[in-house]
């Protein structure tokens, strides 16, 4: 078994190399390409629709869906079907409301579309240092997520090898050719993870089927059953965090290390309740026992699968609806993708294509979390879910097919942070140049630099949690900073740059301090109420109206010329009314008269 | 640039003053369309009416379809937590939940992202085509 898991070790190593090399030079060639500061922001909005989605669909499958779905299914079961459902949705409400008018309204970056729908230099600065932060929110599970991998397959290298890997690889891609370069590597990625999903998922099942299903694997539980998971073999659980682990059934096990507040070493007998255990504590359990979960999570199988265990996963659930739909639109590394459509109508096929990309991908996680269940409890007692996927293959095939799946799983994992990072970094680097800086190539580098290497260091430093809760968090704020602002920017008339400050700042404040008070309670015993961690559903709708109210107090400031603007944004391309402000701003001098004299019509 | 003589052919019927306009060099282009376009860039009374019932058009199309998607899902925890033993009926194999929630939304979504496409690329034809005419 030892040398079986050095082999798995060195295939899925070189996958993980094989990965890199490819994003490597994919954005090597294309950076070639990319010389001008337009070509760096917005790849010089010529992507075509096709591709854009797949670099869409690439960019926003993080190491949350890859890794991340996967897990909580396993772990929370059919209430954790809503996070696919809602990072899919998500998409479906930022086509209807968003898309078009965005491409449309010929901004860069999302500050630059609220200076230019509201005219105020005040709030495009507040919307940096949103975007900005956003940013950083995101990268860090991103970043702890690769560690988190590396240190799976590779147990003797620590965790921060694997950030400091993908934050080095996305920092050199974007600082060559920016959007440019990241485009295409996106694109790749996005196909290279269906695959690294969709072929071992495919195996693993064939392998369950053949099997017999739940009956022939030794001393499992179905699915359905009002019993807890049990050990399919022996299991030596290593402790990496402190955690409270909950049992319905007593159980025998040997512990080493610290319980409840005593230090053993021994066998133990653990009765129904919660037992601490801290971190460093090695646990071993035999095959066929009972296994404990990690507390708030369903203990046994017939409530895993059951939505909706009552009227607190009531809340949680309505929250989390709220936040997918409507913190997609915010999120800056996915808006700027759309600037990158030639027009308007481009933007809204590019979303189409999204919709049908994203629901291919994540019918595949599903199925590994449901399988996890059965296959690897002892995922469940250490709090690593996220490893499922990592997992899942060396336990129903531990032999050579075992070994090339989990390769495989590991390549789509690393494909995924590259992915998402880089397109984190290009947006926060684009916005930091430009609105911090002067705008030119350089700055967009150094901005680049600065984009990767924070997240990193705060990566390194804070502890790991569940990458979708992470993940979950930046979508709250990003649907109660920016939706608002957007939404009520592009359809309602008057709007003022007061309401949108006052709207954008209550949101952010309010998701912020449910931030700390969540982190903090983490630390000191998990005292703070759920419905925190996931506070979209009171924060939404109070930041829509304080925008809406503030905008009513102030209707003195509605910009001038707010119908021209709109109807920039809404009338259809053949009219050519698009003026790209980029072009406007770092542009040639022959291609800004083009812009200034003749409508450009398709 | 050139002046273009009044009362070219297709011409609006109006008794507006003269006025001077502008065209473009590419001549394929038909001259009304030119006219309503700066009529739509000067923002004339016409103008931001016939723009303002056509965002509220397309805003409403956006909505209806938003309230589709909306009421379906927003049901669904609702439905869960009142018909608890809806966990038990099985189709294929599988719990009826996790087929509702886990198979149906994604082609659901790409279906209602399907048709609002259509819908709106019919508005925008047919706000091309009011403007042309």
């Amino acid at each position: 078994m030892g040398s079986g898991e050095l082999e798995l070790n060195l295939w899925a190593v070189a996958a993980i190399l094989l990965v890199g090399l490819a994003t490597f030079s994919l954005g090597f060639r294309s950076s070639r390409q990319a010389s001008t500061t337009q070509d760096f922001l917005v790849a010089r909005r010529t992507v075509r629709s096709r591709r854009n989605a797949a670099a869409v669909s690439g960019e926003y499958l993080s190491a949350a869906s890859f890794l991340g779905v996967a897990g909580l299914v396993f772990k929370d079961g059919a209430d954790a079907l809503w996070y696919p459902i809602g990072f899919t949705g998500g998409y479906l409400a930022l086509m209807l409301f968003v898309a078009a008018p965005l491409r449309r309204s010929g901004a860069y970056t999302l500050p630059d579309f609220c200076e230019a729908r509201l005219g105020s230099p005040g709030l495009r600065q507040l919307s940096t240092a949103f975007v900005v932060f956003i940013g950083i929110l995101y990268l860090v599970p991103q970043f702890q997520g690769a560690g988190l991998t590396v240190h799976q397959i590779l147990p003797s290298v620590p965790s921060w090898v694997g950030a400091a890997l993908v934050a080095v690889l996305v920092i050199v891609n974007v600082f060559g050719g920016g959007m440019r370069a990241v485009t295409v590597v996106q694109a790749f990625q996005y196909w290279l993870k269906l695959f690294a999903i969709a072929a071992p998922t495919f195996v693993l099942c064939v392998i369950f089927v053949g099997q017999g299903g739940v009956a022939g694997v030794d001393r499992a539980v179905g699915l359905s059953e009002p019993l807890p998971p049990r050990f399919p073999a022996d299991a030596t659980v290593t402790v990496e965090t402190d955690v409270q682990l909950r049992t319905e059934e007593g159980l025998l096990l040997r512990a080493r290390g610290w319980v409840d507040g005593a230090p053993v070493d021994s066998i133990v007998y653990w009765g129904k309740g919660v037992h601490a255990v801290e971190e460093g504590t090695e646990l071993w359990f035999t095959a066929g026992s009972p296994t404990p979960v990690v507390d708030r999570a369903p203990t046994d199988n017939a409530s895993w699968l059951r939505p909706v265990n009552g009227s607190d996963d009531l809340f949680t659930t309505y929250s989390l609806i709220i936040a997918l739909f409507l913190g997609t639109m915010g999120l800056p590394h996915v808006l700027v993708r759309f600037y990158t459509n030639p027009d308007g109508r481009a933007a809204r096929r590019t979303t189409l294509h999204v919709l049908l990309l994203l629901g291919l991908f994540y019918i595949f996680p599903v199925l590994i979390g449901a399988l996890s269940r059965i296959y690897v409890p002892e995922l469940l007692v250490s709090g690593r879910t996220d490893a499922a996927v990592l997992a899942l293959p060396m336990k129903i095939a531990p032999n050579l097919t075992g070994e090339i799946l989990g390769a495989i799983t590991a390549a789509g994992a690393f494909a995924a942070f590259l992915s998402t990072s880089s397109g984190l970094v290009v947006s926060v680097a684009g916005v930091l140049s430009t609105d911090v800086l002067k705008g030119r190539i350089r700055d967009f580098r150094f901005g680049a630099a600065l984009a990767g290497s924070v997240p990193l260091a705060l990566a390194l430093v804070l502890r790991p949690g569940d990458i979708s809760l992470t993940v979950g968090l930046s979508f709250a704020l990003a649907a109660s900073t920016f939706c608002p602002v957007l939404l009520l920017g592009i359809w309602w008339r008057k709007i003022t740059w007061v309401g949108a400050v006052a709207g954008m700042l209550v949101g952010g404040v309010l998701v912020l301090v449910s931030l700390v008070i969540t982190t903090v309670s983490g630390y000191t015993g998990n005292w703070a109420p759920e419905f925190l961690q996931q506070p979209a559903l009171v924060t939404v709708p109070v930041a829509f109206l304080v925008v809406v109210v503030t905008s009513k107090a102030t209707q003195g400031r509605i910009p001038p010329d707010t119908n021209r603007i709109r109807m920039r944004m809404h009338a259809p391309d053949r009219l050519g009314f698009i003026r790209d402000r980029d072009i406007a701003r770092f542009g040639t001098a022959e291609e800004r008269t083009r812009l200034a004299n003749g409508r450009h019509r398709r | 640039m050139t002046k273009n003589p009044a009362g070219a052919p297709g011409d609006l019927p109006q008794s507006r003053p003269r006025r001077k306009k502008v065209i473009l060099a590419d001549s394929r282009a038909p001259v009304t369309v030119l006219r309503t376009v700066v009529e739509l860039e000067e923002q004339t009374s016409w103008a931001e009416e016939v723009v303002r019932s056509f965002i509220r058009i397309q805003f409403w199309t956006s909505v209806r379809l938003a309230l589709v998607i909306g009421v379906a899902f927003g049901a669904l925890p609702l439905v869960f937590y009142l018909v608890p033993d809806m966990s038990d009926v099985r189709v294929a194999g599988v719990s009826l939940p996790w087929l509702l929630l886990g198979v149906l939304p994604f082609p659901l979504l790409f279906g209602v992202g399907y048709w609002y496409n259509v819908l709106a690329e019919g508005h925008e034809r047919d706000f091309v085509d009011m403007v042309e005419k």
